[in-house]
């Protein structure tokens, strides 16, 4: 899923500050599964900034919506009979919805009220870890399913480095080697003979290096 | 502010603190009336959203009192309960109602002397923090809508 996490309210206020009626939108995809912007998380932050601005003595009209999914046209249509009784849109999307928003409707202010910090995978209840980079090419098959580009901190193609001691990486004694992982794997799938083999240099225009990406299904598009 | 009475909502759990406080009740202890009891089926029941609409209402304080840790019905509600009281505070704080109006609280069923001295030491705390920054709007709002 994509994570994120709720902005400071000091922030999120002076983007709603100079409104008086708000429409907050949250997503009931991914930021709900990470309990950063569902439905949940709408109404803690709608409550939260109606008494930072009552006890200034200013009343915030806010009007509470959660999509089904905040990054499709036809869900982010559904505002459509709402936003102009609205003076901004406050998102608790991902980034992606904040810009579907903005895209569709343009005269509108539209404020991001999380960031959005990385695709990952629940570790446990409440605690989240980046698994994925989205480079573009995936590697997981040379690697015993254990991602080099997201959890390596030096993304190292043939790992590890000098700095990986009793299974920990150098800059963080919490953060896993992954080349220690993909080779504890390697060896429970009695595979050890792969890890010498070498992964050449990687081409990364399929990642973010060939700027912005598009995914176009001949099939599907209309 | 000397005659500033609180009003004080406790969410009491229906298997520990609500028992303590019916038995305060036959034990004819006294406890100050500014605490409103919500009784739910375990204090991790209660979800930050119930605080916090409690606070946007108006309330000066706010308890949640659960079972012993290690003695909740179900497990572990208590401790859920706990944490999300802590993530209120610093909610309350970060917006600036101030994190000490909410409190976690634990007990047993058989405390009943302890339900009143919690009930009596909430009410004189949130009587010394003063009211609720948002008080007097959350009654104009409520006078808007025409809920009294």
């Amino acid at each position: 899923m994509i994570t994120a996490e709720r902005k400071p309210l000091e922030e999120i206020i002076e983007y709603v500050r100079p409104f008086g009626k708000i429409l907050l939108v949250g997503c009931n995809e991914c930021v709900t599964v990470c309990s950063a912007g569902g439905r949940k998380e709408v109404g803690l932050l709608s409550s939260a900034l109606q008494m930072a601005f009552m006890k200034e003595g200013k009343m915030l009209e806010i009007k509470e919506m959660t999509l089904e999914r905040q990054c499709d046209p036809e869900y982010v249509e559904e505002l459509s009979g709402h936003i102009n009784q609205v003076d901004a849109v406050l998102s608790m999307a991902c980034g992606c919805g904040v810009q579907e928003i903005a895209q569709r409707y343009r005269e509108k202010p539209v404020f991001p009220a999380v960031n959005t910090k990385f695709m990952g995978a629940s570790e446990r209840q409440g605690v989240w870890s980046e698994r994925c980079q989205g480079c573009g090419n995936c590697l997981l098959g040379l690697t015993g399913g254990i991602c080099p580009v997201a959890r390596c901190s030096k993304r190292l193609l043939n790992g590890p480095c000098g700095g990986s001691t009793k299974g920990k990486c150098e800059i963080n004694p919490e953060i896993d080697c992954a080349w220690q992982l993909i080779w504890d794997r390697l060896k429970a799938l009695g595979q050890e003979e792969r890890y010498s083999d070498i992964i050449p240099a990687k081409d990364w225009r399929p990642s973010r290096d060939g700027g912005p990406r598009k995914i176009i299904r001949e099939d599907l598009a209309s | 502010m000397d005659t500033f009475e609180p009003i004080i909502v406790a969410f009491c759990c229906h298997y520990c603190a609500y028992t303590a406080a019916d038995m305060a009740g036959s034990m004819r202890l006294h406890y100050p009336p500014n605490v409103k009891i919500v009784r739910v089926p375990c204090s991790g029941k209660v979800d930050a959203i119930h605080i916090m609409k409690a606070f946007e209402k108006g309330a000066d304080g706010v308890y949640v009192a659960g079972c012993l840790e290690g003695d909740c019905h179900f497990k572990n509600g208590n401790v859920k309960a706990s944490r999300r009281v802590k993530y209120i505070k610093e909610l309350l704080d970060e917006i600036g109602i101030g994190g000490e109006r909410v409190e976690m609280v634990t007990m047993s069923a058989g405390m009943g002397p302890q339900f009143a001295k919690t009930a009596i030491e909430m009410t004189e705390k949130i009587r010394k923090l003063g009211p609720n920054p948002v008080k007097d709007m959350a009654a104009k709002r409520r006078r808007a809508v025409g809920q009294g």
